[in-house]
């Protein structure tokens, strides 16, 4: 499931208008997770090296969660019965942990990009 | 309920670190109490407002609206406080000489605190729509009111504390520094909240990286430890920043500097003696 699509750049931002015309066209790999029972699922979720992640996360639970992560440098709400994308990378081949900010006792994950 | 407290704490802590910076740079002036409480009460109004619609935030643009909807709240914050810093590097010096002068309250004048009424209600707009969103998912999953309402304290008693340090420990710099210095406290919080805006532009696949990870200094400062969060807030540390928060840092720094230095007119606001060799 690889989509290819372009990235609307500089529509809201001029600043980064030059710049963002060198990333046209990338290549994204898609991936999914699932939140069910404040627990992340597969907790650990394994993406290619080197490729641009579009990352799914379906939070089944009824209660708000925050996709959070301090090594892919990421946040998002994802709420009750929702569903969100977040675009990760191109990572580096390693191990880059992930938690849910508002049950950080149990969602807890790993994604291990090879 | 230790949970609870600690993640209202955490999210109390940025607001108020932001709320401080403002009240110290409002120093003297009169009626900033009910400028700055405005501005807290309109956040909390708008927390509230905002966590009700967070899906349908988020389920907007194409499922980027939550980044889209931040980005651009920070940009506007960014914007209020660059003016603000601006005025205040051409009028700073008349004000720390009236305060001295008579030690009576300034009056406001044309000073822009509307300005500053936006950017308090910004910082609490965004942390508190989190603490509603997750204080709703507690109380959905049935924690009692005790734990939520100890943890409400807890968090904000705790960072309301630290605040208040932050303040006071401002109102310690020697009055003839002072506005130069909370002047130039407000264009670091700004080139911070400047990459905070393009690190969702970038998750938000809007604007490329230009480098996920510039540098790892998580070793050294983690963004999760109390002290990096705090200057997290205050001057836009990251462990691990994108090319393209550090060329929105860059940028939002130099061209407050620079409307400091073109508007602060003969002001030695920036006090910079270079003293070139030879």
């Amino acid at each position: 499931m690889i989509a290819a699509k372009n990235s609307i750049s500089g529509a809201i931002l001029g600043a980064g208008l030059m710049l963002a015309a060198g990333t046209v066209c990338a290549e994204d790999y898609d991936a999914k997770l699932v939140i069910r029972d404040h627990k992340f699922e597969p907790v650990e979720l394994t993406v290619p090296a080197g490729q641009k992640i579009k990352l799914l996360v379906d939070n089944q639970d009824a209660t708000p969660e925050e996709f959070e992560s301090n090594e892919l440098n990421r946040e998002k709400i994802v709420t009750g019965k929702g569903t969100i994308t977040v675009f990760l990378g191109p990572l580096d081949a390693g191990r880059y942990p992930f938690f849910g900010d508002f049950h950080q006792e149990t969602a807890q994950g790993v994604l291990i990009v090879k | 309920m230790l949970g609870t407290g600690l993640l209202v704490f955490r999210e109390v802590l940025e607001a108020a670190l932001i709320v401080s910076i403002v009240c110290a740079a409002t120093r003297g002036v009169r009626g900033r109490g009910l400028w700055v409480g405005s501005g807290i009460g309109a956040g909390t109004l708008g927390a509230i407002i905002v966590a009700f619609f967070a899906s349908t935030i988020a389920a907007a643009v194409s499922g980027i609206g939550q980044e889209l909807f931040n980005a651009v709240i920070l940009l506007a914050a960014v914007a209020m406080i660059g003016w603000h810093a601006i005025w205040m590097a051409s009028h700073g010096r008349e004000l720390a000489a009236e305060m001295k002068g008579v030690g009576s309250a300034v009056q406001a004048g044309s000073r822009p605190l509307s300005a500053l009424l936006v950017v308090v209600a910004i910082a609490v707009l965004r942390e508190g729509s989190e603490v509603v969103l997750f204080l709703y998912g507690q109380a959905a999953s049935g924690a009692s009111v005790v734990e939520i309402a100890g943890g409400i304290t807890m968090g904000i008693v705790g960072g309301v504390a630290i605040g208040f340090l932050l303040y006071f420990g401002l109102l310690g710099i020697p009055m003839r520094h002072f506005f130069s210095a909370t002047n130039w406290l407000m264009l670091l919080l700004a080139a911070g909240l400047a990459s905070q805006a393009a690190r969702f532009l970038i998750q938000a696949d809007v604007l490329p990286a230009l480098g996920n990870r510039i540098w790892d200094s998580s070793s050294i400062l983690s963004d999760h430890s109390l002290i990096g969060q705090a200057l997290h807030t205050l001057i836009g540390y990251d462990a691990r920043p994108a090319g393209m928060q550090l060329l929105f840092y860059a940028i939002t720094a130099v061209a407050i500097a620079i409307g400091m230095k073109l508007w602060g007119g003969a002001s030695r606001a920036g006090r910079a003696q270079v003293s070139a060799p030879g």
